[in-house]
């Protein structure tokens, strides 16, 4: 034992063991890496083809050419001048305009205004360098190899930009304040939206968690029907209140509803249940003791509020505050909807991408997206993992006491946001079955003929449901095998990082960003996976990998409550962990192997942002459909498609609930004791 | 440490390192154990026992190092590549699997015909003792019944060594002391090499055949309880199995003694240099009445007094039902106040009462000396 010291730093790379890997070793190994490369081409690869599209400049060079033009006779007496030269005396084309689209052409003949294609002057076209092309109809020439066209020919002739890669596309953006503005539009409305949200939130998982009100399931389940609807559904409901036929426009006190002041109440919306669920958790968990300390030391119920549940809820509401704030920066039907002439930088991207086809500069926009969406992801992260922190260390479950007038104005309150929530959804039903809003109001289902509209029809309807439960089932399995492989393989400590780190992008990256990437990566004749483009597959992929993080964390959630001895014991009596998967984690995973189900088939039946830029004629989607039916000013069967979604999500519960407590009594029935 | 020379060796451990990060958590480990031998690794919180029993089974393989199973090298195998069974201290029981569906899961997919899982799983459970439980949900069993069902999954394969690991900490004191006994019976029934973890003293005297005593990654001892305990190595072994009165001393010129102020002390087992400041140590059972018992003195030393007695207050009376917990004060002892255990007749014999005077002696063959000088490891 003497050479203790001398011996522990040195061990030597030759005397180290290396751990033989067994076949599990193998497998779990392998399939991880599988999952990487599908993570890689569904994420990574699409989000750089967007990056590099959003960097790339394509710029005419005009030094790269020369001409030289002969006298009617073809004798070249004066001498050649590049491109460059011509335009510098003429001015044909503006310095600005020299940048262009990656297809950008241009004629030749724009630097000669006498020009005549009936004169017998003839022309001499040389390139001064190896990557200088031009096209003379569709044939193409590159080099230096000088060459001659008569006036008929000549006009044929047309010279490509040059590829680089700048900044050259965000001084575009930055110099025209119609785009730019939209950032400004953004964060403020996001940021009211917050501040709204959150408090309103904050108040009502206050009433839940600390007050005897009656009704409390009641108010959750209200509470968290606007997760049932497509973000643009609030939107229509507020065209028929506040619009320009609606009965209540006269609140709004001649202020209109298309614009901030519709966003914003929209938005308030469908980010709520967000909110008011992260709330409710951070306040649940907060320690009642302190309350019993504060109520010995005689503070008063005011103080006790400050002192005590506010910065008990700290990284709860943190965490909310980004959490809407991302959600409303980067959604794209409530204000395509409601927004009016008011931009917003998710609508530019649409805008710029269907309205214009200016891939490039959608791109930029995305990237402008990308970073207020990953600052908050960023902090959200943070703030998450403290808050883990602070639940191990958890004690005593507060317990409130009754307290007639304050349980009164908690029922007050919940009863005032849950109409809210009530009547933007029955609105929206109503206004589904009215004949002729305003003028017949008769009720009826003629809204319901969607075949006869645009935005796909029934075929949309169904389109969805198909998408929703291939959705659910691949995405699940996927999701949680991923999950179990970064849990459970050992070593391998790169590889699971790596995994981990591409599973956590998805909440990252704002759906419309996701849209487009896919159009960029996949839309690219050169991609061997260019088939899946227009069909069923690319919806799921992209569906999947947008709603990837969140399931990922609750399936590793999950899991990180399995006793970890699970695995060496199935080693020990020499199981492979593929049988350990299946009869021990998953049973005991169900519950939230079910959670993730219905969350995927959920939000894959509200989604708009990603897949509006990826349905084909055969996959147009119910959520779109309502988009698009608005857009032509079908509002009313939007709102019916909308309130189809919402009916259909509510089914959809129903049978998870049924569901789970089947499973649950018949493989959970350990549970109790 | 002279290892049962006809005993077959069945696990042996050469020069084990294991380091996390910059950490060495297991230094320079070797140690054998033998076909059919019941070993503890005891030691305080932290000191590498999981550690170890880890790597032995390969779920953190060491760093360096060798592991010999049955004479074959086993040092880089997978867990699933070794012969061993396992009990945690959490159980690791399936909860969504019944009783025996438990102890089954190493039969089934095993190539065992159905009918012979049964009768093996009825077998198994009757030799834990539960054989009224098998339908049962873990759940739906008292923490000692569970602990009795991950042994019987660990056993059902009949491995050639069994591991555990803490199993009986997560059980209240009487549940754990009954089942000291049945899993200590059981292993001898099987006759299967078995290594234990415990932080437990009491648990490690009581069943291990051999005890491995570690410290800060390094094993201290090796030996069978009563070595550990009646003649420790190192003044670490000593503190930390069995109650120890620890007193301050300088070694004697004349050899064979430490002074304590104006006293000098014989030890039976003193090898320390002349001068050097020592921990003497005696545990406080060994002290005895002087003129109680057929103890003889030993020789009168120059102070005039019997050898090895010294005078003391008797200072304070605890009853422990079987015998009574002393503190005595002398201004000759090097603390100054030593704990010694009287038993019931030696106190009302010697009539001890707390304020008056007594006249202990400490036998030299139990007094044990330590250099007092930190360990150079650190
Ligand atoms: N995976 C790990 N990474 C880093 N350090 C570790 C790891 N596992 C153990 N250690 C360190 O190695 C040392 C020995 O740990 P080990 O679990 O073997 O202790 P132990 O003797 O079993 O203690 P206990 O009685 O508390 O179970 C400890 O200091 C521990 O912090
Ligand atoms: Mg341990």
């Amino acid at each position: 034992m003497s050479s203790l010291d001398a011996l522990g730093p040195d061990v030597t790379a030759k005397s180290r063991i290396k751990p033989k890997l067994g076949s599990d070793d193998w497998i779990m190994r392998g399939y991880m890496i599988v999952l990487a490369v599908y993570l890689i081409v569904a994420l990574a690869l699409p989000l750089y083809a967007m990056l590099s599209k959003a960097f790339e400049t394509s710029r005419f060079d005009l030094a790269q050419f020369e001409v030289q033009v002969s006298n009617e006779a073809g004798a070249y007496n004066q001498p050649a001048a590049t491109l460059q030269q011509l335009n510098n005396q003429g001015n044909f084309i503006a310095e600005g305009d020299l940048a262009t689209s990656s297809d950008g052409r241009l004629a030749l003949t724009k630097f000669f205004p006498d020009f005549s294609f009936r004169s017998p002057v003839k022309y001499r076209l040389r390139g001064l360098n190896d990557e200088a092309v031009y096209l003379v109809g569709s044939e193409r020439f590159e080099g230096t190899k000088p060459a001659e066209f008569d006036s008929n020919t000549f006009r044929k002739v047309v010279i490509r930009p040059i590829q680089g890669h700048g900044l050259a596309n965000f001084a575009t953006y930055f110099s025209t304040p119609a785009l730019f503005q939209s950032i400004q539009n953004s964060v403020f409305i996001a940021l009211v939206s917050t501040i709204i949200t959150v408090s309103l939130a904050f108040g009502f998982a206050y009433a839940l968690c600390r007050s005897c009100m009656p009704f409390k399931g009641v108010f959750r389940v209200i509470a968290m029907a606007p997760i049932l609807v497509p973000s643009l559904l609030p939107g229509i409901a507020l065209v028929y209140l506040f619009g320009n036929q609606g009965f209540l426009k006269q609140f709004l006190m001649g202020e209109s509803i298309y614009g901030p002041i519709g966003i914003v109440v929209g938005s308030v919306f469908f980010t709520f249940p967000h909110a008011m669920i992260i709330i409710l958790i951070a306040l649940s968990i907060s320690d009642a003791r302190l309350y019993e300390a504060a109520v010995s030391l005689r503070a008063s119920k005011w103080r006790t509020f400050w002192t005590v549940t506010i910065p008990g809820a700290r990284y709860g509401l943190i965490s909310a505050a980004f959490v809407v704030f991302n959600l409303v920066i980067t959604d794209f039907g409530l204000p395509k909807v409601i927004g009016g002439q008011y931009n917003m930088l998710a609508v530019d991207i649409y805008k710029q991408v269907i309205g214009q086809q200016n891939f490039q500069m959608g791109a930029v926009v995305s990237v402008v997206l990308l970073i207020p969406a990953l600052i908050a992801y960023i902090v959200d992260r943070q703030v998450q993992r403290k808050q883990v922190a602070l639940l191990s260390a958890r004690s005593v479950v507060y317990q409130p006491k009754p307290s007639r007038r304050f349980d009164l104005s908690c029922l007050a309150y919940c009863a005032l946001v849950a109409l809210f929530i009530i009547s933007i959804l029955g609105i929206c039903q109503y206004a589904a079955l009215v004949k002729f809003w305003p003028y017949d109001l008769s009720l009826g289902l003629t809204n319901y003929d969607f075949d006869r509209m645009d935005g796909g029809g029934w075929d949309a309807y169904r389109n969805s449901i198909m998408l929703a439960l291939m959705t659910a089932v691949i995405g699940t399995v996927i999701i949680f095998t991923g999950a179990y492989m970064v849990e459970k393989t050992k070593g391998f400590n790169k590889g699971r990082a790596g995994f981990q780190f591409l599973a956590m992008l998805p909440m990252a990256i704002p759906g419309m960003v996701l849209g487009l990437a896919y159009i960029f990566f996949f839309n690219n004749p050169a991609n061997p996976l260019n088939f899946i483009y227009g069909t069923m597959a690319i919806l799921v992929i992209c569906t999947v990998t947008h709603f990837y993080t969140v399931s990922h964390l609750t399936a590793v959630t999950a899991l990180k409550q399995i006793d970890c001895e699970f695995e060496p014991v199935a080693a020990s009596l020499k199981q492979p962990f593929y049988r350990l998967f299946s009869r021990v984690t998953v049973p005991v995973c169900m519950p939230a192997i079910l959670d993730i189900m219905i969350y995927l088939f959920v939000n894959a039946m509200t989604t708009v942002s990603a897949v509006v830029f990826l349905y084909s004629s055969k996959t147009t989607l119910a959520s779109v459909a309502v988009l698009n039916m608005d857009d032509a000013g079908d509002i009313a069967p939007a709102a019916a498609m909308g309130m189809m979604i919402f009916y259909t999500n509510v089914v959809a519960r129903l049978v998870h609930a049924v569901v789970s407590r089947y499973v649950l009594g018949r493989t959970q029935g350990w549970r109790q004791r | 440490m002279g290892q049962a020379s006809t005993a077959e060796t069945y696990l042996k451990i050469e020069n084990v390192w294991k380091a996390f990060g910059d950490f060495y958590a297991l230094k320079d480990i070797s140690l054998q154990v033998n076909r059919g031998e019941f070993v503890c690794f005891l030691g305080p919180s932290g000191c590498g026992k999981t550690t170890l029993l880890r790597a032995i089974a390969g779920l953190d393989i060491q760093t360096t190092g060798a592991v010999f199973q049955d004479g074959e090298d086993i040092s880089a195998l997978p867990p699933s590549e070794r012969d061993f069974g396992i009990v945690f201290q959490s159980y690791a029981l399936f909860p969504n699997l019944t009783v025996e569906k438990n102890i089954a899961f190493g039969l089934e997919n095993s190539g065992i015909a159905r009918a012979d899982i049964d009768k093996r799983v009825t077998e198994l459970l009757a030799l834990v003792g539960l054989p009224e439980q098998a339908k049962k949900f873990p759940a739906q069993l008292s923490g000692g019944q569970q602990q009795r069902i991950a042994l019987a999954r660990a056993i059902a394969m009949s491995p050639g060594l069994l591991l555990l690991d803490e199993p009986l900490s997560a059980l209240d004191a009487k549940v754990r002391v009954h089942l000291r006994h049945e899993v200590k019976d059981l292993q001898r029934k099987l006759g299967v090499t078995t290594i234990m973890v415990t932080h437990d003293q009491e648990e490690a005297l009581a069943m291990a055949d051999r005890i491995v005593v570690m410290n800060h990654g390094v094993i201290e001892q090796v030996g069978t309880p009563t070595d550990v305990y009646r003649e420790p190595v190192s003044l670490f072994v000593a503190d930390f199995i069995g109650e120890t009165n620890q007193l301050d001393g300088v070694a004697d010129k004349k050899g064979k003694g430490v002074k304590m102020g104006k006293r000098r002390f014989a030890s039976a087992t003193h090898t320390h240099a002349d001068g050097v400041d020592v921990i003497a140590v005696i545990r406080p059972e060994d002290i005895i009445p002087h003129g109680d018992g057929a103890r003889s003195p030993g020789a009168p030393d120059k102070v005039g007094e019997p050898g090895n007695t010294v005078e003391t207050t008797v200072d304070e009376m605890e009853f422990l039902g079987s015998f009574w917990r002393t503190r005595l004060s002398s201004p000759d002892l090097g603390s100054g106040q030593v704990v010694a255990d009287f038993s019931i007749n030696a106190v009302r014999r010697m009539d001890i009462q707390v304020g008056g005077r007594m006249r202990i002696e400490i036998p030299s063959d139990r007094l044990k000396v330590f250099a007092a000088a930190p360990e150079p490891d650190k």
